[in-house]
């Protein structure tokens, strides 16, 4: 187990120097970052100035690694835009960008799971069919359309709800609705696959045969074995909305990270475009690296191993 | 329990006339016809019969583990007077584990991995109540050294996958008996295992039953087991009980030709001559969809005759123990062996 | 009577014994799948109004006309003269819906091809030779995935600016994971084969076996990928529109067309309704083909 999670830490660390490497080379594609900083008019002068505050005269790994190890202190540099450490910009964002992910999978788990399993208990039931129709449909919704549609409806039409803003709990519910769907379909897929299997297996036989109710069944014997795939997935996902945060974060004018980086980009504030790429992507190896650790630790046959 | 010789006298199985019809995209299939069967407290029934023929629906069809779509008729199938036909879910739940239990035939899958041992030894008696924890784990201990493992207590919070198929099974069979039911059914418990482990499993469930009194069901298609352990047999036969009656009877003198048939494919130390070939039985099973009539066996019957497609008669001894299904008379087809081969069976 | 037969006249007794060929049995499972007959109808349907749209469009697309913006629909009390209305700009709805499936399709399937020369490349390769390889192929697939793709082909694109092929070839660079994974594993199952191994065994070169011997028994499992990732490109495309950093205005794309219906979202709710639904519609279509072609190639693998 311990040698499995010193094994999984080490790839993990891998894939972060390397997408790390790779969100500051995307810095270079426009060729000089200079020209670009130093804006329209500019003279060979100013450009030169430039070129010389940020360093870019310096050759470029040498550049990367001063910048991984500012990133490694809190460092990420200045915002071109706001001229502000990009570091404090993002804190100030972050909360609320983690505060909808940690809604928006809970929301997608809350009613994924309890409809995947109720479509395995019933294949073909009403509720399986409609699990299934929410499930197709939620694969080909465009997130930045439904979150529209809900804003024509709730805010527009009937006025429950305020269509933009980060002030109350309220903001949070649209928002929280949209992501979670994003991530429903999978995860309810994965739950309905999962019991389906499970319960054509012989140790639910033997529960039976038992005399456990049908109840416990279902939630002890069964669940406890489905459930194992759907926390990895649970997780991955989890990665995927704070990335996917960008799309509701602009429908919704909702003042998280994802926000941050929908402004960043449109102003060509390159370091603070770079920070996020690189604060999301962490997120992501976090929690699927916490994934298989939690995996391992739910199956039994891991676990001893 | 009940410990007068009457009580000992009524049967605590009681079937008669079950029939398992399943819906298939096809038709229905006729898995099982019209089986009739009695157990006495402390008797051992054997069930033999090749794959197919029924053996397994027919002890889940009691346990009320068929599943929601397969639904069991039979115009009797009582177990201590209680009617499983018409028993609610909940009656069967607390019968099933208390009161009957059941050990399945794949030791590997057949129980839990999510969950240790213990926990899942100690569910089947804290299921059916009363019991606490701490009695509930004292008699796990106790019967998983009934059952032959060594060092049960450490046992206790391993996890299914840490043990052999053999170990599974006896653990298995602890589980089975930690209500101490007074029917037990043993689907197959033994094809897959090892063969050295196949005798010691089976020797156990032997002792285990004689001593604890249990009515038992075991399901095989060992007939070497049969003759060991068995005080009654039934033959199988395409979902049709075709031959039943006391082990001896059956071994000694045969009826129905598909039972013959079966003794002729085991080697009998002393009266197989080495280098002899083994009996087969050739052809395959009928398909049991849509319409079954006639005999099933016919067939693969070297016997057969137009009559085998009209109904068959039951012949049964005098004393009622002894019956099979077939248009020859009780003793026609000994006496016709006899004649061809010689020798006396 | 004569002693020819032909292959026609065979025996209706005979024929039942035969059974239908491998061929006639997969093409019944595919005409018999409801799913996979809507999704290939609806996708067949706007193919042929993409190829045409120059001849099936009532406008022009890019023809502004201030004095008529944001005419209603027929359905809402609008004309026949613009079924679907006009946009802000006076052009009409419908013509800047038709030539926006060339956009979605022409950007989807290219991506798709891209992306899955990519990820089959690599995902093959990983399969098939295993080891250091498989590594390093595995490696590529979780840095991949590490990057937030939303965010990345934003950036990308802001940077490199919004045309037609930047966007199609920052989709295909971005979208190659599910090739590779897939790919990968059906390869590993491929490779065991009897024979794959005959194949190795009568000295047929490495290309050789790729090509024969591999590539033919996992086209299947690429079809299908194929099919939808070409949806989450057309997806991925609207975004990146609808967030203004994909096809640039005036190009008519489903994913504009909802950004700038946005601002008059309050008033005229349609504007948004229409092309989003279009999106919804032919991505829909598109996954249900998808799913429908894995069902009929491989029925064991059902859910």
């Amino acid at each position: 187990m311990l040698n499995f999670i010193l094994k999984r830490l080490g790839l993990a660390l891998l894939v972060a120097l390397t997408v790390s490497f790779i969100s500051f080379i995307l810095l270079f594609l426009s060729g000089d970052p200079a020209i670009a900083l130093a804006g329209e008019g500019a003279t060979d002068e100013d450009v030169l100035a430039i070129r010389k505050l940020y360093g870019f005269d310096r050759p470029m790994l040498m550049q990367y690694a001063s910048w991984l190890l500012s990133a490694l202190s809190g460092d990420f540099g200045e915002s071109y835009y706001f001229k502000l450490p990009v570091s404090s910009l993002i804190a100030d964002r972050l909360s609320v960008t983690m505060l909808l992910g940690l809604c928006g999978i809970s929301f997608a788990l809350l009613t994924a799971v309890p409809l995947g399993v109720i479509a395995a208990i019933r294949p073909n039931s009403i509720i399986d069919r409609i699990a299934l129709f929410l499930s197709v449909a939620g694969q080909a919704m465009p997130s930045f359309w439904f979150g529209l549609i809900l804003i024509v409806a709730f805010s527009i039409k009937l006025r429950w709800l305020p269509p933009s803003g980060t002030d109350s709990w309220r903001n949070f519910i649209m928002p929280t609705v949209v992501l979670g769907y994003y991530a429903m379909p999978a995860i309810m897929r994965l739950t309905r696959a999962g019991m389906l299997d499970v319960l054509s297996s012989d140790y639910i036989r033997t529960a039976r045969a038992k005399g456990a109710s049908e109840m416990r069944v279902m939630f002890k014997h069964a669940l406890r074995n489905a459930i194992i795939p759907v926390v990895s997935l649970a997780a991955v996902q989890m990665g995927f909305m704070l990335g996917g945060s960008i799309v509701v974060e602009s429908i919704f004018a909702l003042h998280g990270a994802g926000y941050l980086a929908w402004e960043s980009i449109s102003r060509n504030d390159l370091p603070t475009v770079q920070a996020l790429i690189l604060i999301f992507s962490m997120f992501y190896i976090t929690f699927t690296f916490l994934a298989d650790v939690l995996n391992a630790w739910l199956d039994p046959r891991m676990r001893s191993s | 329990m009940c410990q007068s010789k009457s009580c000992q006298d009524t049967p605590i199985l009681s079937i008669d006339n079950l029939t398992i019809d399943i819906p298939t995209s096809a038709g229905t299939l006729h898995a099982v016809r019209g089986i009739s069967l009695d157990l006495k407290r402390g008797e051992t029934l054997c069930i033999v019969g090749e794959s197919g023929s029924g053996k397994s629906l027919t002890s889940l069809a009691l346990m009320g583990l068929l599943g929601k779509r397969i639904v069991p008729r039979a115009d009797r199938m009582e177990f201590d007077g209680i009617e499983l036909t018409t028993a609610s879910a909940r009656t069967m739940r607390k019968l099933r584990g208390a009161r009957m239990a059941m050990i399945f035939q794949e030791p590997m899958t057949s129980l839990n991995p999510a969950y240790t041992i213990g926990d899942q030894l100690m569910e089947a008696l804290t299921l059916h109540g009363g019991s606490s924890r701490k009695k509930a784990r004292a008699r796990a201990i106790e019967l998983l050294e009934k059952v032959g493992i060594t060092a049960a207590e450490s046992r206790l919070s391993q996890y299914p996958h840490q043990l052999s198929g053999g170990l599974r099974q006896r653990v298995m069979i602890a589980m089975a008996l930690m209500c101490e039911p007074e029917l037990i059914i043993a689907d197959e418990p033994t094809t897959a295992l090892d063969v050295t482990i196949q005798a010691q499993i089976l020797r156990l469930l032997a002792d285990l039953q004689r001593e604890m009194n249990m009515a038992m069901i075991l399901i095989t298609h060992d007939l070497g087991v049969v003759a060991r352990v068995a005080d009654k047999v039934a033959v199988m036969y395409a979902g049709e009980l075709v031959e039943t009656g006391p082990v001896k009877e059956i071994f000694a003198a045969p009826s129905h030709p598909y039972t013959r048939g079966l003794l002729r494919c085991i080697p009998l130390p002393g009266k197989t001559k080495r280098g002899s070939v083994l009996g087969t039985i050739p052809g395959i099973v009928p398909s049991l969809v849509g319409d079954v009539e006639g005999c099933t066996f016919r067939t693969r019957c070297e016997h057969a005759a137009p009559a085998c497609r009209g109904p068959i008669p039951l012949h049964s001894s005098p004393e009622g123990t002894h019956s099979f299904r077939c248009i020859y008379k009780p003793g026609s087809l000994q006496a016709e062996a006899a004649l061809s081969t010689g020798t006396s069976v | 009577m004569t002693l020819a037969t032909s292959a026609n006249s065979v025996d209706p007794l005979l024929q039942d014994i035969i059974g239908p060929t491998p061929g006639q049995q997969l093409r019944r499972r595919f005409f018999g799948h409801r799913g996979l007959m809507i999704g290939a109808s609806v996708l067949g349907l706007l193919l042929v109004i993409a190829v045409l749209a120059p001849v099936v469009a009532p406008h022009d697309p890019y023809a502004q006309d201030l004095m008529a913006r944001m005419k209603p629909p027929v359905f809402l009390g609008g004309t026949w003269e613009n079924i679907l209305g006009t946009d802000h700009l006076g052009r009409d709805y419908l013509s800047r819906l038709i030539y926006g499936a060339r956009v979605s399709l022409l950007i989807g399937f290219v991506a798709a091809l891209i992306s899955g020369t990519i990820g089959t490349a690599m995902g093959v390769a990983a399969g098939y030779f295993g080891g250091r390889v498989d590594m390093v192929v595995t490696f590529l697939i979780n840095v991949r995935l590490a990057m937030p793709v939303v965010l990345v082909a934003l950036a990308v694109v802001a940077i490199l600016g919004g045309s037609l092929q930047v966007v199609i070839g920052v989709l295909g660079l971005l979208l190659w994971d599910r090739f590779a994974v897939v790919m990968r594993a059906s390869t590993l199952q491929v490779r065991g084969r009897e024979y794959v191994a005959a194949a190795q065994a009568i000295g047929a070169s490495t290309p050789r076996i790729l090509l024969s011997e591999i590539m033919p028994n996992i086209m299947n499992n690429l079809i299908v990928v194929i099919t939808l990732e070409m949806a989450h490109a057309i997806l991925l495309e609207a975004t990146l529109s609808f967030l203004g950093l994909g096809v640039q205005p005036p190009t008519p794309s489903w994913g504009l067309m909802v950004s700038e219906g946005k601002n008059m979202m309050l008033f005229e709710p349609w504007l948004v309704l229409i092309p989003g639904t279009v999106l919804f519609v032919v991505v829909l279509a598109i996954n249900l083909m998808g799913d429908g072609l894995r069902d009929v190639t491989a029925p064991e693998n059902r859910s």
